[in-house]
């Protein structure tokens, strides 16, 4: 087995004021120059981050390494480097083999080009021979599931198909080194199942795949091996159930699940504690979701006395964007009184239709009647997230249209209409 | 956690064919920090030309996917142009025109001119108008600005057809020097490529440059002799005005297409050599700026 991926102190640096004003206009930044030629001002910016620092790792061809974090840890970063998108500050990286990488499925898809067009020109963005992407256009199709509508402009497909789409051309690069990022939050269960079939059998045939996912079941069914970057840093490398379960143990998740096996550690006062948070559709854990069918939010929390004040248990649901969707808590009278010790699992019901598409953020707490606000005794932001999918049946609540459809929540409303 | 959500398997799935082995590899690349002194990287250039063709290609095809009259934009435009200024200049301002009929002597000006223009406008948004491109994929960004200025030729050569039959219907032939027209035009591209190289990078960062463009072109066209014979200045502004490659591309192209005097030697030298400086300059910024593209952009 020969070295296939050597990361070496790889290091990334971010100026923070170069994020935020990515792009002025000339007369800021002949300003700001202005500013630093009469003051002679040259420190180093106090706002500098890195994004990665150190990073050091090395895979064998064959290889399927599981890259896990929080958001902000460093994975995507760590993956623009590797596929040369931007360029490391320090350290090396070296690579044997084409690389080939599914960063965000449908990079240059346009919406005017035919599907057939469409996976032409995507197929060689993504580094494929012509005559590569037309020996294999047929698998490519097939694998799609878009058959009827590979002469149709993408414009006219729903979100689900374009990815769809997408994906399979990128499943069909067979390059030596696969870079993977988050691809299963996009599409539903039976395509997810593929993506993973797909990523799996390139694995087995001797590619090195490295994984970057929130989906720790993912990483450590698919993984041997898992790194764990916290604040750009390396912070745990080894087999990856192992990693996983320390990572889910250290209560960082951000992804589709979280527990807290020590009650002594879990968030919580000295009536309840937390005891694990999931996302859950179609009673599996999902950290991707079908939008017509309902969402649970399965909260275990233990109550350890029983005369404490009475708590119930209460989510925050928060959208892409950062705005709340809508808050929600347990009324049913069997809160009203102090609960008896134990155990419990609460699970919400988000109703079906009524996220709209994209990540959804769930803030959870178990808690008491204030006078003025709800007193957390345990509680946990960030608990879990969810990715909000419609795969474009016309069931859904944007029918048969397959642009963008703006809103926090997409009910499906009763219509009524007379003719007068 | 259950393990029913993911059955990985699904042999029905993947039937069709069975993946190769990984084939033994001699490719490496090597990550490092972006150089200081960056270099144009030919023998990658070359391995990515499909590539080049695919981009040009999706901007062509996706150009006139919804207009309604399609192609004959490309004729209409320079044929009006060369309408209006044929009336405004030729008639009412009555400018030189190197001995002969105005309309042809500005079409045949139009035409290199239409391409530079179109060249610079395209390549300049390139880089910003791919965004998703930059920020998700590699390839030598180059081919961006690169695309751009090869789109606008398929324009050209469609407004050529329109120039022969004006030299049927004026009875100007072309001399034998039409022969080099396909070298003035590679001119046009080369200064044209120099200056999106350049813009395009700029506007990375500053999205002032959509607003200069059309301002820059205009400016641009009253110096490069389009509208009249730059042979009809006096001297010192005609060496003045060689520092412009766009001078030397029209006087070249008019000469081969219409037969009109061929450009002088001296002043052509000074036009490529100003061309070469605005390419290297153009192509140093862009390559000094483009580590940091999906950075900024």
């Amino acid at each position: 087995m020969t070295t296939a991926v050597t990361v070496e102190q790889l290091s990334k640096l971010y100026r923070i004021g170069e994020l935020q004003s990515a792009y002025g206009t000339l007369r800021d930044s002949l300003a700001a120059a202005g500013r630093r030629l009469v003051r002679r001002d040259h420190r180093p910016h106090d706002e500098d981050l890195w994004a990665l620092k150190d990073v050091s790792f090395e895979l064998r061809e064959g290889d399927v390494l599981g890259v896990i974090g929080r958001n902000g840890a460093g994975k995507s970063t760590l993956l623009k480097i590797l596929t040369r998108i931007t360029t490391p500050t320090e350290g090396r990286a070296t690579i044997r083999g084409r690389v080939g990488s599914l960063l965000e499925v449908g990079t240059g898809f346009h919406p005017e080009l035919t599907g057939r067009e469409n996976v032409f020109l995507n197929g060689s963005v993504l580094g494929m021979k012509q005559r590569d992407i037309a020996r294999k256009f047929p698998d490519i199709v097939e694998f799609s599931g878009v058959e009827k509508f590979i002469d149709t402009p993408v414009k006219r497909y729903s979100s689900g198909m374009s990815v769809r789409l997408a994906f399979a051309v990128a499943a069909h690069l067979e390059p030596e080194v696969l870079l993977v990022d988050e691809v299963l939050a996009v599409g539903d269960a039976e395509f997810q199942r593929r993506c993973l079939g797909r990523m799996q059998d390139l694995s087995e045939s001797g590619r090195t795949v490295l994984f970057v996912s929130h989906n720790m079941q993912a990483v450590s069914q698919l993984c041997e091996r898992a790194i764990w970057l916290d604040k750009g840093r390396v912070v745990d490398d080894g087999r990856s159930a192992e990693i996983v379960a320390r990572y889910l143990q250290s209560g960082s998740g951000g992804g589709s699940s979280r527990a807290w096996p020590d009650l002594a550690t879990a968030p919580g006062d000295d009536l309840v504690r937390l005891r694990s948070v999931r996302v859950v559709q179609d009673d599996v854990e999902a950290s991707a979701v079908d939008v017509r069918r309902p969402v649970g939010i399965e909260i275990g929390f233990t109550i350890l006395r029983g005369d404490g004040q009475p708590v119930f248990p209460k989510i925050k649901v928060v959208d892409q964007q950062g705005d709340v969707a809508f808050n929600a808590m347990d009324t049913s009278p069997r809160w009203h009184d102090a609960s008896a010790p134990g155990d419990y699992l609460s699970t919400a019901w988000i109703a079906p239709n009524l996220m709209n598409e994209g990540m959804a953020t769930v803030h959870v707490g178990i808690c008491s009647l204030g006078a003025a606000k709800l007193y957390p005794h345990a509680g946990c932001n960030d608990a879990v997230s969810f990715h909000v999918q419609d795969p474009g049946e016309g069931d859904s609540a944007r029918g048969l249209f397959a642009g963008q459809w703006k809103g926090v929540v997409r009910p499906m409303l009763d219509w009524t209409t007379e003719e007068r | 956690m259950t393990d029913t959500e993911l059955e990985v398997r699904e042999p029905s799935a993947r039937a069709a064919e069975p993946l190769q082995p990984a084939p033994r590899v001699d490719r490496v690349t090597v990550i490092r920090p972006a150089p200081r002194w960056p270099h144009l990287d030919v023998p990658e250039l070359w391995h990515y030309r499909e590539l080049l063709l695919r981009l040009a290609w999706r901007d062509v095809s996706v150009r006139y996917k919804q207009t309604s009259i399609g192609v004959a934009w490309a004729i209409l435009q320079p044929f009006l142009t060369m309408v209006a200024f044929t009336l405004v200049f030729g008639k009412f301002a009555d400018f030189p025109s190197k001995g002969i009929p105005y309309p042809i002597f500005v079409y045949s000006a139009l035409l290199p001119w239409t391409y530079f223009a179109a060249s610079v406008a395209q390549s300049s948004g390139s880089l910003v108008s791919n965004r998703s491109l930059v920020t998700k994929v590699y390839f030598p960004r180059i081919l961006l600005p690169l695309a751009g200025v090869t789109v606008p030729f398929v324009d050209f050569l469609l407004a050529f057809v329109v120039l022969f039959g004006m030299i049927v219907w004026f009875a100007i032939w072309p001399s034998l020097a039409i022969i080099l027209a396909p070298l003035f035009l590679l001119m046009a591209l080369v200064t044209a490529l120099g200056v999106g190289l350049f813009l395009s990078a700029v506007n990375v960062r500053y999205r002032d440059v959509p607003y200069a463009i059309p301002f820059l072109i205009q400016i641009w066209l009253y110096f490069s002799g389009v509208v009249y014979a730059i042979s009809a200045l006096p001297e010192r502004w005609q060496w003045v005005l060689a520092l412009n490659p766009m001078t030397a591309v029209i006087n070249g192209f008019q000469w081969g297409v219409v037969d009109t005097a061929p450009p002088e030697l001296g002043k052509t030298l000074v036009s490529i050599a100003s061309m070469l400086v605005m390419f290297v300059v153009g192509l140093w910024y862009f390559r000094r700026s483009e580590p940091r593209f999906a950075d900024t952009i």
